[in-house]
Order: structure tokens, then sequence, then C-alpha cells
């Protein structure tokens, strides 16, 4: 039977990760030369995860699928990374970054996670100075800031539109010292397909080659799983191309928690879908909302150029049902609001699926130059990509599935209900409970990895038995075996559609019962589909070439064979949540204004979803306890 | 629209390579160019051949992935973007486009359209950082770095590692690549205690890489997608040079190692 125990040390909140640190068990030096510890994944979780644990002296085995742990997905994020450092004086602290993201979660996270994040960020900053992040700067010399998603402070830092990239990049410096100094041994081009445990306890993984398809076992004193968000289980994303669900899934069929799978952040302001084609959806940063206008024409499938829709024919949507936050509501409500009007047929371009976000009052009032050097790389990445200049007509844009609040469930050392398998960054179910603010994953992910598992893990080291164990164990051997049948089932049905055609209908699934809102009866109607779906997969998937060379098509077979499992949970968890709450809105549960309603009293809980063998999961739940913040009704009217 | 493909195909490292054509229908102008080719690919697949292999992940020319040399240039006819960034309406309907990988001995094929570039990484290694522990950072706000500094050090931080700078140089040379990443840590001053020590490394790993040496064509900075500009290069001697009097305490040569010709 699983226990959920979130190991929260007790008393004030300030001192609680300061006590849990003293009270923890170290690792000696001369011990820590004989452990070794896998870390897949090199995003900024894994990465700077890797990189500390080699400098504190452990020996570790890193992974990654990429050819280079530079590429990983974090490299992406553009807008910044929140720290609660005060440094425009503006009223921010601790305090203020630890309120704002749990009430932003909508009351869905743990207060001392949270708390312990916020302390944490100052750090984080401090960090990546040192290891030379070009950060923006005032001309005094000091860091700048931004504000970003919605709150009231200036705490975002930012290094112009590519802060991910310099962060990653950061943290794979550090990851290449550790690599030349021999305490790393790197991976990339490999593919965790299994977790090995032994005695109850994460031991190893099977990976495999990418290059060669050599499948082997790794063995360890620990694995820790950084591999990141599931979104592109809608197919379409603003994630890149190859993350995926694999490791945590696999990590969750052998006894590890999955927390709060159907909160997904759907976020509001991307390149609408074009044609069958689409690959994936392209982010504009929600930056732009803050000169940018949401409209739609007040008669549905209105034919008119915006142009010549006078400003009393338009409905300015968010500003008419939010007036005091207008354009700038947050990510989940600005979304839905997008949705109900397409929903209702005032969308504009093709198949009524987008909004106008326009520039043109702002442009009148402070010139076209300030616009285009405050935004001019997203109207030229606008312009690139759909051959429009938003300079002249407005942009148009369409929410998209963005980044996965769900994940593996772990306690407050970050480990999961496997002994010895930690999870950190947006693999884990993390510290943004069912929604998301802007700025807050790159700070949680470098918070884990450079901050908190290095403590945490250590403590686990010291007080588990852990004997030696050969490559080839029984364990080892019978992962292998189920990894090399899995391949060899893949390459042998020989049917007669692509991988991604049912990718693409899974994700069209989703979209419509799964995505942006949600009801009963869509979701058990999902739930009958999917099986069906995934049959049909495992009974005509074409999967060409060998499993024993390159062969990228198998990776990717692979990983939608994944989604056609996981899909289900995700439509179990959100049947089962009979609330509206941040990114998960059921349509039963909503005010005469369409607003969402919360149940505090039958849903403060994180949902923690228990694998059975061909049965439907089974669910426990962890009270969530509110002492430092009473929950109150989110509002943004 | 319609085009006629020539692709590179080749099955492993040790095989040999050549071209095939495919024809590529219903493409629409508002394809990207992967688009297109993961149309191919589908029909390959769905007829059970096997795809062309290529690499690509974000899609949005920031991961450095994708990597074509399409019709003899590095990330296609237009400066400034990367492969992913390129769309089909830049192309006119029924054109003939040639797409090849990255070529250059130290990218050696791994399969069609993909090459290991693991030998950048390997650069990074020798001297690519900065070698400071977690924990005990100062306050970011203690050292005061200009405005202009900081530009300067991002404008050569913004490199995305996709080596489309080797792959248009006829010496098929690292220099952009490296010199990126010394003047963005030499600009800065937590790069400055070991500046010496990571350009001579870095510059020492290229060479044993197979890389070759910079012939001051400046090819790599026509076809850099993030605009890295080649007086970085100029700047990658002169910490070269500096190295040389910071380790043998006197003046060298003023003559620079890493330029085949002045
Ligand atoms: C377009 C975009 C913009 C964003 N902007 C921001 C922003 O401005 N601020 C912010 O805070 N957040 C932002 N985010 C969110 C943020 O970027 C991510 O949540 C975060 O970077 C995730 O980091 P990670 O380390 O957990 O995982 P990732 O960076 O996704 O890394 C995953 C790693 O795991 C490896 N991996 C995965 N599966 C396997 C496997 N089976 N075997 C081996 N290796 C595997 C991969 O190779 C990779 O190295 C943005 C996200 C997107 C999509
Ligand atoms: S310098 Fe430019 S072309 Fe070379 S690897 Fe960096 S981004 Fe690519
Ligand atoms: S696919 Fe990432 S840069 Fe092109």
């Amino acid at each position: 039977m699983m226990k959920l125990d979130a190991k929260i040390p007790s008393g004030p909140l300030e001192s609680k990760w300061d006590r849990h640190r003293f009270s923890e068990r170290l690792v000696s030096p001369n011990n820590k030369r004989k452990l070794t510890v896998i870390v897949v994944g090199t995003g900024l979780a894994g990465a700077s995860a890797a990189s500390t644990l080699g400098q504190l002296g452990y020996h570790v085995e890193c992974f990654c699928f990429h050819d280079s742990p530079r590429r990983a997905h974090s490299i992406a994020a553009q807008g910044g990374i929140n720290a609660a450092k005060n440094y425009q004086d503006d009223g921010d602290s601790v305090g203020r970054l630890f309120y704002d993201t749990i009430k932003g979660g909508d009351f869905r996270s743990r207060e001392a996670n949270v708390y312990r994040l916020a302390q944490v960020s100052t750090q984080i900053i401090d960090q990546c100075v040192a290891l030379g992040i070009p950060f923006a700067r005032e001309y005094g010399g000091q860091l700048a800031n931004r504000s970003f998603g919605g709150v009231q402070v200036s705490r975002t830092f930012y290094c112009r539109g590519q802060t991910g990239q310099q962060l990653l990049l950061g943290a794979y410096s550090a990851l290449c010292w550790q690599i030349e100094r021999g305490q790393v041994t790197m991976h990339p081009r490999t593919e965790l397909l299994d977790l090995i445990l032994v005695d109850g306890h994460a031991r190893g993984i099977v990976a495999r080659d990418l290059v060669t398809g050599r499948i082997s076992a790794h063995m360890a004193n620990a694995v820790v799983l950084a591999t990141g968000g599931y979104s592109n289980v809608y197919y379409l994303s603003t994630n890149a191309s190859g993350c995926n669900v694999t490791a945590t899934y696999r990590a969750w069929k052998h006894g590890a928690a999955f927390a709060n799978p159907c909160f997904t952040q759907i976020h509001p302001t991307a390149i609408p879908p074009g044609d069958a084609h689409q690959a994936k959806l392209t982010l504009m940063s929600e930056s732009l909302r803050n000169d940018g206008r949401l409209w739609v024409p007040k008669v549905p499938s209105d034919q008119r150029s915006p142009g010549d829709i006078p400003p009393i024919e338009r409905d300015y949507f968010l500003e008419r049902r939010y007036p005091r936050f207008g354009n700038l509501a947050p990510r989940d409500i600005a979304s839905r609001a997008v949705k109900v009007v397409c929903d209702e047929g005032y969308g504009v371009g093709p198949g009524g699926q987008g909004v106008y976000l326009d520039f043109s009052d702002v442009i009148d009032q402070q010139g076209l130059e300030v616009v285009r050097e405050r935004y001019g790389n997203l109207f030229d990445m606008y312009h690139r990509i759909t051959g429009e200049d938003a300079y002249q007509v407005p942009m148009r844009i369409y929410p998209a599935p963005h980044y996965t609040m769900g994940g593996l469930w772990v306690d407050y050392n970050l480990m999961s209900t496997i002994p010895g398998l930690f999870v950190i960054g947006e693999a884990n179910f993390a510290d943004h409970g069912a929604n998301r603010l802007g700025a807050s994953s790159l700070m949680q992910g470098l918070a884990d990895g450079y901050f908190i598992l290095p403590y945490t893990i250590g403590h686990y080291l010291a007080t588990a038995t852990l004997p030696p164990i050969p490559d080839d164990h029984a364990e080892a051997r019978e992962a292998i075996q189920r990894v090399t049948m899995r391949i060899n089932r893949l390459l042998t049905v020989k049917g007669r559609r692509t991988a991604a055609m049912f990718h693409r209908e899974l994700g069209t699934l989703l979209w419509n019962h799964c995505g942006m809102s949600r009801n009963e009866g869509g979701l058990a109607s999902a739930l009958r589909s999917i099986p069906k779906l995934r049959e049909e997969f495992w009974h005509d998937v074409m999967v060409p070439g060998s499993g024993s060379a390159f062969n990228q098509e198998l990776e990717y077979a692979g990983r939608v064979a994944d989604y056609l499992e996981f899909a289900e949970l995700l439509c179990h968890d959100a049947l089962h949540r009979l609330e509206s709450c941040g990114a998960h809105f059921r349509e039963e549960y909503q005010t005469e204004d369409g607003e969402p309603r919360r149940d505090d009293a039958h849903f403060a809980y994180v949902a923690a979803w228990e694998y059975r063998d061909r049965a439907v999961p089974v669910l426990h739940k962890e009270p969530l306890t509110f002492e430092f913040v009473p929950p109150t009704r989110r509002s943004y009217q | 629209m319609t085009f006629t493909l020539k692709i590179w195909r080749q099955n492993g490292p040790h095989e040999r390579g050549r071209f095939v054509t495919y024809e590529a229908y219903d493409v629409s102008p508002g394809m990207s160019f992967l688009e297109m080719l993961d149309g191919i690919n589908q029909r390959l697949i769905g007829t059970g051949e096997e795809p062309v292999a290529f690499e690509q992940d974000c899609r949005e020319g920031i991961c450095g992935s994708c990597s074509l040399v399409i019709n003899g240039i590095p990330h296609g006819p237009d400066q400034g973007i990367t492969t992913c960034q390129l769309y089909m309406r830049r192309f006119s309907d029924g054109a003939s486009i040639t797409i090849e990988p990255w070529r250059a001995n130290a990218f050696p094929i791994l399969k069609d359209l993909v090459v290991d570039r693991s030998a950048l990484d390997r650069i990074m290694q020798a001297g690519g950082y900065i070698s400071v522990n977690t924990g005990g950072a100062v306050d970011g706000n203690v050292l005061l770095i200009g405005k202009d500094q900081a530009e300067t050090a991002m404008d050569a931080a913004s490199c995305i590692g996709c080596g489309a700078c080797v792959a248009a140089c006829k010496n098929a040379s690292a220099m952009l690549f490296v010199a990126a990443k010394v003047s963005h840590l030499a600009t800065l001053p937590q790069g400055r205690p070991e500046r010496a020590r990571r350009v001579s490394a870095m510059l020492k790993a290229m060479d044993q890489e197979g890389f070759g040496s910079c012939g001051n064509q400046y090819e790599c900075e026509a076809v850099c997608p993030k605009g890295i500009s080649a007086r970085f290069i100029a700047n990658l001697n002169r910490e070269y040079l500096r190295a040389g009097i910071v380790e043998s305490g006197c003046p060298s040569e003023p003559e620079s190692p890493h330029a085949e010709s002045a």
C-alpha cells in the first residue's frame, strides 16, 4: 500500500529549510567518492544538479537524448527568471514571492516547498552571476529587472529574449567543468527507457544509445530524473519536439506516484495553428500583452479585414470581463476567455481559431519606434512565420499547451514514492499548484538542482542501506529484456499509419476533451477513445528501419506509445477533480458569469495516482493545509 | 507549390553517401522548410522506407539542433536565421533544392543529414567555463558591470552552438564559435581570472579536434544565425596573444598563430 509522507519539517515557515538542513545527515567526503548518482536530463534542473553533485565529490553518470547537454528544452525560455531580491525597492520580499506563487497556483501547492523556493531564489541570481551569465544591466552597472506575468513588483531578471538559453549555458558550463575534472561522465544521445529497482530502491536505468542502438544497464546508488514536462501529449504545443513523458511515465509504472497530471498550462499567446502539416506552435512572449489589446469582431464570422471594423464593432473581451486587470489577466484566465469567444463563433482567421492582438493604439499614442524597440524581434518572428506585418495589421493569436504543473509526486526532499528516485524541475509536480506564474519555472529548476537536491540526496545516501550491485544483476537483465522486447514489437507491427498520425489524433482528442475546459461527458468519451486508439497503434503503426542503428522514427514511436497510455491517466485525474481551479476548468463548476468555482472543502489536496496493472489507477490524497496564507477566491475582475 | 529535392542520403559514418531525388507536392507557402521535409518523411514511412534523418528540436531558432546546407549555404539563403526558421514562401514554385549535411572533418556524418558535433562540447569542456563552486557566491550587485560591457558579453553569448560557421568555412575552422565563448567570458569581470588559461586550452582543443585554422574570409559571419560578429575573432587573437604574454612573462610575436595568412 502506497503511503504519502511529505516529510514537511514542523515549526515556523521561515526556518523550516534551515532547520531541516541542519538535521540532515551528511556523507563524508571519503564516502562520496564511492557513490554514484545517475542524473537523467540536462536542462536547467539536470545540469545544475549534475554539476553540483560532481563538485561535491559524487561520481555522476549524466544522460540526455539530445546530441549535446546544451540543447535541452530549457534553452527556449525567453522571458526571464524571478527572484525576491527587491533590488527595485518596490516592496518585494521572500514573503511576497511566496504569497504570489501560492495564490497564482490557486492554493493547490505546498506552503513549505513554495516558501523554500522563494528563499532560495535570491541565491540563484548570485550563483548565475558568478557563472558569468550576462544578465541585463542598468547604466550604473546594477542588475536590471522587469515585471512579468501580472504581479505588482518588478522581480524578473533577464538576458534579452534568451534568458533560458543563457541560464542553461551557465549550468552547462558548470557541467563541462565537472566533465573535464572526471566527476561527471556525460552520455549524450542516450535515452532512458526503463528504471531498475533492486529491493524496492531505484538502483539504475536502462538506456538506449541512439547512435548505435545498443541497450545497456547503468547502475548507481540513486537516480535523479530531470526530464522535463509532457505538454507534447497534445501533439501541438510550444515545447520542443523531443519533449516527452517517457521517463516519468515508466517510473510511474514502477510505483512512483504521479501527482496532478491534469494541471496543464495553456498559454494564451501563441501563433494560431495553420495547416495540417504544422509541427509546433510558436509562443509569442507574454510581454506583448503589456501594450497589445485583445479583441474580436462583435459579429460572428465577420469577414471584413480588421482595419475595416470600427472600434464600436469590436469586443475587447478581456477588458470587458476583467476591467481591473484587462489584457494582463493571468494565463489561465486569458486563455479561457479566448476560447470562449472563439467557441461562440467570433474567432478570426482560418477555422475561426484566433483573436486579434492589436498594437494600433499604442503605436498611435507612443509611435512606431517605441513599439519597434520594445518588441521588434517578436514582430520579426511573427512576420517570418505568418508572412504578415503586425505593424500594419493586428497579430492573430490563440492559446497553446505550454507547461505541465503535474508530474511525479515528491516529498519535501524531492524524493518520489520510490526510495532513491528523486525528481526535479518540470518533471516533478513541484511548487506551482494548479497554475504557474511566468518566470518561475526557470527559478524552480535551478532551485531544485543547485540548492535543494544536493543536500537532500546526501541524507538519503547517508542513511539508506545500499549494497553494491553488478551491472548484470538479475533485475537489470530483466529490464533490458523488457526494453528490447518492446522495441522489437514496435518494429514488427509494420502497419500502414505513421506514429505522427496517431500522435496527432491523440492530441486533437485531448485538446477537445481535456484541454482548456473539461466536462464529464467529454472526459468519459476520451477515456473510451484512448484505449481504442492505442489498440490501433499497436496493430497498425509503421516504424521502418532497425533497432540496432540510428533510428529517429523508432525513438519517436516509443514516445508516442507512452503518450497513448499516459493520456488516460491525465483524463482520469481531470474527471475526478470536481472543481475548477487554476488551469483545470470543469464546465460544471463555474459561477454564473463563467468564473471558476474552486472547492476547498473537498479538493484541497494533491491527487497522487498509483499505477495498477491493467486496471484503473488508484488515487491517494495528500491534504494541503494552509497555515500561513488563508485560501481566498482568486479574482481578477 | 511543388519542389524537386536533391537530398544527401548516407547510412552511417563509414558508408558512402549519395544524392537521392524526391518530389515535394502540396507544399503551402506557409510551411516551414522542416515541415516540408516532415511531409516527405511521412510519405516515405507510409511505404515502409526509412525517412530522411535530420536534426531539429525547438523549431524556433534557439536550440541549435537544425543544421542543413541548403543550395550550398548553411541554414539556407536568408541571413540571420536557422534552418527551422526558413519558410517555403522564400522559394519559387517548381524550384530544385539541394539539401546536404554540415561537412567538416571534425563533424562525422552519423546518418543522412545528421552529423556528430560533440567536438564543440569537448572544446567547451577544455575551458569554456568559470570554475566556481555552487554556493557562497556574493550578491549579484556587488560586481557592477556597465551596460555596454553587459551588452557586448550578451552579443557574444548568443551563440547557439549550431556549427554553421564551421560548415561555411573552407578550412572548417571553429574560430567564430571559440571566439564567441572566449569573448563572452573575457568581457566580464567574473571571467578574467581564468582568461589566459581558457583561451589557450580552448584553442588547443580546437586543433586537436581537427578543425582548421582561420583563413580570414569570414564566411562564418555571413551564415551565423545569431549574427556573431567576426570582430570577436580579432578579440580572440588578442586574448591569445595576451595569454602568451601572461604565460611566458614576456611579450611574444605580435602575430596570430591561428591566422593562416595576414
Ligand atoms: C517557449 C517556452 C518559453 C518559456 N519561457 C519561460 C520563461 O520565460 N520563464 C520560465 O521560468 N519558464 C519558461 N518556460 C518553461 C521552462 O522553460 C521549462 O519549464 C523548464 O526549462 C524545464 O526545465 P527542466 O530542466 O525541468 O527540463 P528540460 O529543459 O525540458 O530538460 C529535459 C532534459 O531531459 C532530457 N530527457 C528527457 N527525456 C529523456 C529520456 N527519456 N532519456 C534521456 N534524457 C531525457 C532531455 O534531453 C533534456 O536534457 C518556457 C517554456 C517554453 C516552452
Ligand atoms: S558562432 Fe554562429 S554559426 Fe557558429 S556555432 Fe555559434 S551561432 Fe552557430
Ligand atoms: S530546431 Fe532549434 S534552432 Fe532549429
